[in-house]
């Protein structure tokens, strides 16, 4: 039941517990204990919503900025990569494979909070060697979801 | 001017869908349960296939049986699936839809006044397809005691010494009910003693959510007398590509082929190359969609129990079939009314066969959000019945 009960709640993380019984076949006192333990195991990290900030008048700016880096005698990448994380601003930090070492993906108010963020904090970190910085125009598809509107249903009311 | 129509097909009386098509689609607001095709898209890497062989200009003919590699495809599928061997160059036959397998498929083997066996409730095209091949269709009246399935009793009651083959639709539609092998072994018998054959209808065969769908080619001495018909359209949602496939004994295929030669040529090639994709590459897509109709399923009936609506468990296909004779109305009137009062349509058990009276076909190809509106409906709409 783990996996069914994750691919669902990946997907729709408001399920109440009774529905998810009913669909995945259990009791409800089993995914009631089954969630307490994925949250305990660290498996499930968060319960979040997908945002379309474009549609609201917040302003957002997210940019994806590509960082090399000197990896450090005895922790590797794990150091430096805390030392980005922990800036609120920054949203996710990943180690890549390939021509750079640390994908970071910023979220600021406007370019200028961004282009500060990158000259004043990043780039003067004493292990990075240098950054390249992309702004995101438009997002598609994030999560797993398709930004754009909804699909119709088109099919006949009724087939045999 | 002379009446320019045959008889034989006059007299087929239209489907019992279509009159409650043209109420429903005249509903603005409505919304439906009724469906018995997929809700979801054909899988990209799928459509993608079929994309790059219309950029290739793969847009001619294919030999009239199908493609090669799609034929010995199904074949290795069918080894994987059931674990029974065909000859893809002479057992296998690609159609447009399973529909076309069927309707060729009795025009191979009956002559007039051969009796087909039909079991109902069941889709919708057997019966006529039987009477324009000739044949006299004979009923089974399949019961909700026996979840629906066709027991040997049944079978051995229906056999004459004019019966020449056996229908045999399996998962199920509209009732949902599914064979298990015990089932099939018990019907095997009868079949064999009294040498008959067999059309299995097995369309549904990936949506099946108990153990794994048993074909009755499986069983010793089926395979020679079975004509197993297939397609893509439910397991991997490509009803609209229009792909089936029959399997059987060279001798049968041979003769479906001639058929299918004069008649379609070959099924669409776009569709075959997007076919040998979901094969190569479609078990996954598969599964997904078998686990969110599972859970549909689950919800559906959970909510018929809390509304207390009697309907047994079926374990395959994407339809329930709850019985509605506590409220002494047909299935008709039952269906009208939940339609005007509510706004939602289902279709009547009676589209499927006179022993569909007292049901309901609910389709659960839909999201579960879309199925928690419309219970919330039924279940305003069977207390009110109830108070009345």
């Amino acid at each position: 039941m783990r996996e069914e009960l994750l691919k669902v709640i990946e997907k729709n993380s408001r399920i109440d517990t009774k529905e998810l019984a009913v669909i995945l076949g259990v009791e409800e006192v089993e995914v009631v204990n089954e969630l307490a333990a994925l949250e305990a195991e660290g498996i499930i990290c968060g319960y979040h919503t997908l945002v379309n900030w474009e549609k609201t008048s917040e302003e957002k700016v997210t940019a994806l900025i590509e960082v090399r880096v000197t990896p450090q005698r005895g922790q590797g990448f794990d150091s430096i990569a805390e030392r980005i994380y922990n800036y609120p601003e920054v949203r996710s930090v990943y180690l890549i494979s390939g021509g750079y070492d640390l994908m970071v993906i910023l979220e600021g108010k406007s370019l200028r909070e961004v282009s500060a963020f990158v000259s004043d904090k990043l780039s003067t970190l004493d292990t990075v060697l240098s950054t390249a910085t992309h702004f995101i125009l438009k997002k598609y598809k994030d999560q797993g979801t398709v930004i754009s509107s909804k699909k119709q249903d088109e099919r006949e009311m009724i087939t045999p | 001017m002379r009446n320019p129509l045959a008889d034989k097909v006059v007299d087929i009386k239209p489907s019992g869908i279509r009159k409650f098509f043209d109420i429903a689609s005249e509903m603005k607001d409505a919304i439906s349960l009724g469906v018995g095709e997929p809700d979801f898209d054909t899988p990209w890497h799928i459509r993608d296939e079929g994309i790059y062989s219309l950029e290739q200009g793969r847009t001619i003919y294919t030999s009239n049986a199908g493609l090669k590699e799609l034929r010995q495809e199904i074949c290795n599928y069918l080894h994987r699936k059931q674990g029974v061997k065909y000859d893809p160059l002479h057992e296998v036959l690609i159609t447009v839809g399973g529909s076309e397998a069927i309707d060729i498929g009795l025009r191979a083997m009956v002559n007039p006044g051969d009796e087909v066996l039909i079991p109902q409730p069941s889709f919708v095209s057997y019966e006529p397809c039987a009477i324009l091949a000739g044949a006299t269709p004979v009923i089974i009246n399949l019961k909700e005691e026996n979840e629906f399935r066709l027991t040997a009793e049944e079978l051995e009651a229906a056999i004459t010494d004019k019966t020449k083959l056996l229908v045999l639709p399996f998962p199920n539609n509209p009732t949902g009910a599914i064979m298990e092998r015990k089932d099939l072994e018990a019907i095997a018998e009868v079949i064999l003693k009294h040498d008959i054959f067999v059309m299995s209808d097995e369309i549904y065969s990936e949506l099946t959510y108990t153990e794994k769908h048993v074909s009755i080619v499986e069983l010793p001495g089926m395979r020679e007398r079975t004509i197993l018909i297939n397609g893509f359209s439910k397991a991997y949602a490509m009803t609209g590509w229009r792909l089936g496939y029959a399997c059987g004994p060279a001798e049968i295929i041979a003769q479906m082929t001639k058929i299918h030669q004069f008649a379609i040529m070959c099924a669409p090639s776009t569709s075959q190359y997007a076919a040998i994709e979901a094969l190569k590459n479609g078990d996954e897509d598969v599964l997904e969609m078998r686990t969110a109709y599972n859970q549909r399923r689950r919800f559906l009936l959970n909510a018929f129990k809390e509304m207390g609506l009697s309907c047994f468990e079926p374990y395959g296909a994407f339809y329930v079939f709850p019985c509605i004779k506590e409220f002494g109305m047909s299935s008709d009137e039952f269906a009208t009314r939940f339609l005007n009062e509510e706004k939602v349509a289902v279709v009547p058990g009676t589209a499927f066969g006179d022993c569909g009276e007292g049901y309901l076909r609910i389709s659960y190809a839909y999201s579960l959000e879309h199925l928690k509106t419309a219970m919330s409906r039924l279940e305003k709409f069977v207390s009110r019945l109830r108070e009345d």
